[in-house]
């Protein structure tokens, strides 16, 4: 399979401050690649050089060409004096199929807003909304579900793991939440200004760079979570009872 | 109606509809100072022009288009910010202008005249040139409205979708120094920005879009200008400042109003 977007050897310094050294990834049709990472490790940063909105000093940068770029930034601070309804924020990207795109992503209810006016989780959809009507063919998200509430944050990756697989859209994210991204994810990228290890989820989250860089409790969580250990097995490999406790909810004996 | 009068009016009321949707974008990317300082450099043109003996005019719009070019590029240094920069060559070309005038005793410049505006000295050509150079400057405008608006809402994601960011912003600013340029010789340098920000600021609250505030803004700009020299006829007050003093009113009606969500 082509890739949409690829990245080898890439350098970038900021005034002799290396922010990303060497750093190399390439996302394909349909692949979900996720980059993890601790705070300034340069992951938005990345993501920018991907797009091309900063030069790499060295390295390179190739997006499959006449590609559909759908990008949400990490944060959009529109000024206050300029009035801008949800409907013409939308219109920017795509005059049909706004209400469509909106009720996707889960806020079919704020077309009629001023984007100022939005809570932080309803603007982070607006803005994939608009991301959306491209019709992109690679999306790049800075932290998508920033300021969403849990239930929303996994709607929202259930949707964007939807358009990688049925929509055959590249997808590239930048997340802290590693539990909710870990599950639909393809790759991932563990960035700490460079590429500390990549590869699959599970064998990422074992991985001892990735130990040593968010520490044993937080990929302990990690691990639990990927593969949600609800039961015991006995010696010849069935499923021993559970030692259930019955919660108010439980209908069964 | 006085012909004098018939003139002062459509070259106001034509000034007022330009600055509107410009005065917008000043409003919106915080330009007022950029407006400002091409306008004080403006006099510098002025000055030169008349030494040299050619068409004040000209003076003023190559300074202004030179100064906007050469902020453009001062810009992208980082040592002193934008403000300082727009504060140093505003007051320094002001300086100059005036020291430089002081100097020249032979010439003579009706120094009141440009600083506050003189819209009885606004001859048909004049009129004609803001109509005819304004209807080309919103054309213009028109062309980069798409870019500039998604910019202003974020600078990135319209890179991202491919608009041509760099070119629409040097584009305005150049536009806005054309304006500015225009506008002095009606209410004159000290008070060319008011007429660009204070309609648009009025128009904010009844807007939901930006197309919306543009327009609002053209109209708030027709009815200060109106409103001013019909005061100015009766009173006997400068028109520059009357109209400014038109357009304050408006705006101080306009926030009586609750902002649109």
């Amino acid at each position: 399979m082509t890739a949409l977007l690829t990245l080898d050897g890439v350098s970038l310094a900021f005034a002799d401050n290396p922010v990303l050294v060497e750093v190399g990834l390439s996302v394909a049709a349909g692949r979900i690649v996720t980059v993890v990472g601790p705070n300034g490790a340069g992951k938005s940063t990345l993501l920018k050089v991907a797009l091309g909105l900063l030069p790499a000093d060295r390295g390179r940068v190739e997006r499959a060409p006449g590609v559909t770029v759908g990008y949400v930034p990490q944060r959009l601070v529109v000024p206050p004096t300029l009035p801008l309804s949800v409907r013409r924020f939308l219109s920017m990207a795509g005059s049909a199929g706004l209400e469509v795109a909106l009720e996707r992503v889960g806020a079919g209810h704020v077309l009629g807003r001023q984007v100022q006016r939005l809570s932080g989780g309803e603007l982070q959809r607006v803005m994939l909304a608009r991301a959306l009507l491209r019709r992109p063919q690679l999306l790049v998200l800075d932290e998508p579900v920033g300021g969403v509430d849990m239930a929303g944050q996994a709607e929202l990756y259930d949707l964007i793991a939807a358009l990688a697989r049925e929509e055959g859209c590249g997808v590239l994210l930048v997340s802290h939440d590693l539990h909710l991204v870990m599950a639909a994810t393809d790759e991932v990228v563990c960035l700490n200004r460079h590429v500390c290890c990549a590869g699959h989820p599970e064998a990422v989250s074992r991985h001892p760079e990735y130990l040593a860089l968010f520490g044993p409790r937080v990929a302990a969580s990690l691990a639990v979570y990927t593969h949600a250990h609800d039961h015991a097995h006995l010696a010849d490999g069935t499923v021993a009872a559970p030692p259930h406790r019955h919660g108010p909810e439980c209908s069964h004996g | 109606m006085d012909e004098l009068l018939v003139r002062a009016l459509a070259a106001g009321g034509g000034l007022a509809l330009v600055a509107g949707p410009f005065g917008c974008f000043v409003v919106w990317r915080r330009m007022a100072y950029f407006g400002d300082a091409l306008a004080h450099g403006a006099l510098l043109g002025l000055v030169a022009a008349t030494a040299f003996g050619i068409e004040p005019s000209l003076g003023v719009v190559v300074v202004a288009v030179g100064a906007a070019l050469g902020l453009a590029r001062l810009e992208r240094q980082r040592r002193l910010g934008t403000d300082t920069l727009l504060g140093i060559f505003a007051h320094g070309a002001l300086a100059i202008g005036l020291v430089a005038l002081s100097l020249m005793e032979t010439v003579r410049i009706d120094l009141m005249g440009w600083l506050f505006g003189d819209v009885l000295a606004v001859r048909w050509l004049d009129v004609a040139t803001i109509w005819l150079g304004g209807a080309g400057m919103l054309a213009a405008l028109a062309a980069l409205w798409p870019t500039l608006v998604a910019m202003t809402v974020d600078e990135d994601l319209a890179r991202v979708e491919g608009r041509p960011v760099a070119a629409a912003r040097l584009g305005l600013m150049l536009l806005v120094a054309l304006v500015v340029a225009v506008a002095m010789k009606i209410v004159g340098i000290l008070l060319v920005t008011a007429l660009l920000v204070i309609p648009a600021a009025a128009a904010r609250p009844f807007a939901r879009t930006p197309e919306q505030m543009a327009a609002g803004a053209m109209a708030a700009g027709v009815v200060a200008v109106a409103a001013g020299m019909a005061a100015s006829w009766r009173l006997d007050t400068p028109t520059g400042p009357s109209i400014v003093v038109a357009a304050v009113a408006l705006f101080a009606f306009s926030q009586s109003f609750r902002r649109n969500t």
